[in-house]
Parts: structure tokens; sequence; C-alpha cells
């Protein structure tokens, strides 16, 4: 042990990491970007608009989930699962262009100041984490703006601004790839006949 | 068992048992205890070892002897692969030492770590610490799955339920629930600063009792934050530890600041240690200075050291700055029989007596 120790402190301090990254650099191929979620993202532009137009989009949303909920006994007639597949469709293109969504099927950007925490390669739903760069990117893709500190400007000019400080609940792996606006419709549905149901 | 007068919040019976319970108190263990009667706490953070051999674990914790409240048993922090956390609390809870253990959810889903937190409770593990952890990229072994199943803020949650309301994240009962004691990390330093304080606010709204900091090197920064968590309220409900270490060098401090995400060093400490003569003994100034105007602020209720590779210093630190006035944390000391054996050791080995019991009695028969 102690001869251990001795060389421990004689030898100039590599560290695994250190001999790790030197060998990188000699692969034959390195991808530029760092996580692999990352290359399935767009670039960020459309991102960065929509959270710089939350307050907007935070009232379409609004008015938009009322229509869906209008809607309801129309998706009642064909049935909730037979309408997945086409507004999963829709939902995924219409969102994916606007948030680059990933489909978590628990959609929290109302909470999240209209910047889709999915996109954080650590997936937080609770807010940033400690590694957020002093020019506001993060840590693990240095050309990326951290997706919380995006979230917090864009909670800041919403309505519902302390929604951001609601606890999340961890994400439900078993609801990805389904449709978030049909499955809030339905419990908003579900609600409505409840409260009304007790109601009369 | 033990003879010797017990120190104080030790259970007497033994040192690896867990303590008395008290009213109010949600652990067992000896930092609550030292937290909560209103002392100024310290605890710092184990390296853990790259091997499998447990002495090597009790040597890095027996230089923190008599100077510190609880030990950190970090969760392959940065990334880089060591002993894991669970593996420290088991080697150190047996031995006396009140460990904090670190659950980061980079490598385990929720279905392990629920598990991992049973076992640590059961191990005597009073102290549990939820981090979201770094990313793997930073570490040593980049080609990792990154699990990130949980966040620090349902990690939080999952483990006051557990405790609370007894029963798994799906709703199935405990029979016996762990009783921790739970922490969380803060980083005043890194944007969105507005943010930074309402993110402990939430982090307490999800079950964090004590928070430990992010590496402090700029006072005024931390000043102006806990300024905003004293404003909010935050101070009444969670014991706020404040990040501390010494700095090797000049250069050290530059590695740190442009590779090490989220440690923020002004360019006053980089000039000041760049200044100095001795690197290292500035570095270690610098660290006690800093502990001497963060002791002062109010709301602070201990320091966590962190003295990655020089962890020898963490006694001196601590001393010279007085933080403990006096006090002497719980400290490990040999049991009444290892006691026993060590005062006999030459004995048994030098002088060659036999001591089986036949011989004994043949002995006591032919005198
Ligand atoms: S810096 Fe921001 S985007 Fe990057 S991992 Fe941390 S919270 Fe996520």
């Amino acid at each position: 042990m102690s001869g251990n120790e001795a060389q421990k402190t004689s030898a100039p301090a590599v560290t695994q990491a250190t001999l790790v990254k030197k060998a990188r650099g000699k692969l034959a191929y390195k991808p530029a970007d760092v996580s692999p979620q990352r290359r399935l993202q767009r670039r960020y532009t459309m991102r960065l608009w929509s959270v710089r137009h939350a307050r907007f989009l935070e009232w379409v949303y609004a008015r938009f989930a009322d229509l869906f909920l209008m809607l309801h006994p129309f998706w009642n007639a064909i049935g909730y699962a037979r309408a997945e597949r086409p507004v999963k469709f829709v939902e995924r293109h219409v969102k994916g262009l606007m948030f680059d969504c990933r489909m978590c099927g628990q959609c929290v950007l109302s909470s999240t100041g209209m910047s889709c925490p999915m996109n954080c390669p650590k997936q937080l739903r609770n807010g940033p984490c400690g590694g957020v760069r002093a020019n506001g990117h993060c840590e693990v893709e240095p050309d990326m703006p951290c997706v919380w500190v995006k979230a917090w400007e864009g909670a800041q000019t919403m309505r519902a601004n302390d929604a951001i400080l609601a606890v999340q609940k961890p994400v439900d792996q078993s609801l990805r790839e389904t449709s978030a606006w049909l499955r809030v419709t339905a419990l908003a549905a579900h609600e409505r006949k409840n409260t009304s149901g007790t109601a009369a | 068992m033990t003879t010797r007068p017990p120190q104080i919040d030790e259970n007497p019976a033994g040192v690896d048992l867990p303590l008395e319970p008290l009213p109010g108190h949600s652990s067992r263990g000896r930092l609550e205890r030292v937290l909560r009667r209103g002392e100024f706490a310290v605890t710092a953070e184990l390296n853990p070892p790259d091997s499998a051999n447990a002495q090597d674990v009790y040597e890095r914790a027996a230089v923190f002897d008599g100077w510190v409240d609880g030990i950190n048993a970090v969760d392959a922090s940065g990334a880089n692969c060591h002993m894991s956390s669970l593996g420290i609390c088991a080697l150190l809870t047996r031995m006396g030492y009140a460990t904090i253990m670190q659950i980061a959810c980079r490598d385990r889903n929720r279905i392990a770590i629920q598990g991992d937190v049973l076992g640590a409770a059961a191990m005597g593990v009073g102290n549990i610490m939820c981090l979201t952890g770094d990313g793997v990229q930073a570490g040593d072994q980049p080609g990792a799955k990154p699990v990130f199943d949980l966040d620090c803020m349902s990690l939080l949650e999952t483990v006051r339920t557990m405790r609370d309301e007894e029963k798994f994240l799906s709703g199935r009962k405990l029979s016996t629930a762990p009783a921790v004691f739970l922490g969380a990390a803060i980083n005043p330093f890194a944007p969105p600063y507005d943010f930074r304080p309402l993110r402990l606010a939430k982090k307490i709204a999800a079950g964090a009792q004590f928070v430990q900091s992010q590496y402090c090197y700029d006072v005024p920064m931390l000043t102006e934050y806990m300024k905003r968590v004293r404003d909010l309220g935050l101070i009444e409900n969670c014991f706020i530890l404040v990040g501390v270490g010494p700095l090797a060098s000049a250069k050290t401090a530059r590695w740190i600041r442009s590779n090490v995400p989220g440690v923020h060093i002004p360019d006053s400490v980089v000039k000041r240690l760049e200044g100095a003569e001795n690197q290292k003994q500035e570095g270690k100034r610098l660290c006690i200075d800093i502990i001497n105007e963060v002791k002062e602020i109010d709301g602070i209720s201990g320091i966590h050291v962190m003295a990655y590779r020089q962890e020898e210093y963490v006694a001196e630190i601590v001393h010279e700055s007085g933080v403990l006035k006096g006090r002497r944390p719980w400290m490990r000391e040999a049991g009444a029989d290892d006691a026993l054996v060590a005062e006999r050791l030459d004995h048994i080995l030098h002088d060659n007596a036999s001591e089986k019991p036949v011989d004994m009695v043949k002995n006591a028969n032919s005198e």
C-alpha cells in the first residue's frame, strides 16, 4: 500500500480521463456532436423563436386545447385509439418543428417556458443542472444554449410564470411515442364529466 | 462492550449501531443531530479508491478523523469510474463513520435506485444526497449509456415518499421505511442566476433537508444568493453547507475553470495564487479566508470541504479556520477488544507464549 502511495504522489497526475481523451484523437472518425441525441435534433433556431414567443404560444395553446376538448364527442365517436395515429402524426410534425419535440407523450411545455426539456442531454424536467456554462450554454453540448436557461427566459414572459416552480413527476417511459394532445383532452373530458356529475 | 466512556452522538452498544431516534429527526445519524443542535457542521469528500481493497477506504477516511461530522461517498463524480458509493458506505458504516451517500441519476434507473436506498438505510447510512450527476461525456467512459431515468428533483421526492409514506414510487408498501436525512446539491454560481434560489425552494419542496453547494470561490456572489434565499424564507427549512476547497496552483485553477463544468473561479483568485511564492500554501490560505467569510453569512450551517487529492489538508484547514469552535466531532477509537489485542500484541507475537487452554491448565497444574 505504502509503495503504491509513493508512486501516486511522485508520478504526474495523469487521470484515466486524460488518457481516454488523448486516445480519442487517434480514432479514425470523431463525431462532431457530443451526444447521440444531438444528432437527431434540428438546428435550434425554431426552438429559440418559440421560447421568445412563449406568451403568444401559451395563448394559442389554450385556445387549441379548448377546441380539442370541444371535439371530444367527435374523438369519442371515432374512438380515441383510432384517432391516435393521425393526431400523433400531426402533433409530431407541428411540435417537432416548433419545439424539436421528442414525443415523450406527457407534454410539460406550458411549465417549461415553451422549451422542451427532453432536449436537455440529461432530460431534466425540473430545472437546470449545476453545470451550465457561464455563457448560458449546455455543459454537455457547448454549442447549444442550455434548454433550462431558455426555459427560464420563456417562463418570465408567460402569464403562468410560476408554473416552472412545480415539481414534475419522473417521465413515464411507457407513454413515449403517444399523443399528449389526446391524453390531455381525454383527461379534461373525464374531469368535466366528473365535476358536472357531482354538481348535478 | 465499549469500556471507554461513549463519545457524544454514539450508540453505547456499538459504534456501528444507529443512534436513539429523537423527536423531529428523520434519521438516526450523527450529522442531523449536529445540524439540528445548531452547531456549525463540517463535512468532507472522500476520494474514492480505484481498488477493491477495504484498507484503502479506511486509510482515506482516517485522515478526517475527529475533524468532520460526515463523509461524502461520491457516486462516480465527473462520470469517472471508482468504487461505488454504496460500497464505500458499507465499509465506513461498519466502522461507525457518519456517511453521506450520494446517488447520481446518471447510472441507474428508478428500480435500482430505490433498491439501493433500502439497502443503504439498512446498513445504517443516515444521509442520502440526491444528485443528477455529470454527463457521461465528461468522464473516462464516454461510450456509456446515460440513464437519467429520474432527475435530482424526482429522486428527492421518491426517497421522501419512501421515508414518509412508506411506499415505493409505484405505491407498493414498505414494511420498514428508510430513515434518512435527505440532501441535495446547489450551485449558486451558474446561470440562470435568478432561478437558482427558486430552484433551491423547489428542492426543499421535493424533500431536501440539507444542501451542499458547489465550490465557492466568489463570496460576494454567494452573499447575493443567500440574501434571496433568506428573503424566500428557505433557511428555516434547510441547512446550507457551502462547498470549499484548496486550489493547488494557479494552473490548476485555470484548468478547473475551463474544464470542470459549473465551477466558477473569479480572476482575482487566479491572480492571488499567481502572485504567491508558494502557491499550494496560498491555496490553503485562500480556502481558510473563504471559510472565515462564509461562516459569518446568515443562514450558513456548515461547510463541505472538497480537497480533491489534498485530503490530508482538511484537518489543517478546519483547525486553522476555527469553525469547530473547540468542538471535536466523533472520532474513531479502537473498540475495547481491539485495544486489548493491541496492548497485548507484543506479548502474543514475541514472547512465544502458548495460550491454548490445554497448555494453560497444564501450566497451572505444574506450578
Ligand atoms: S446545461 Fe442545461 S441543457 Fe445541458 S444538461 Fe444541464 S440542464 Fe440540460
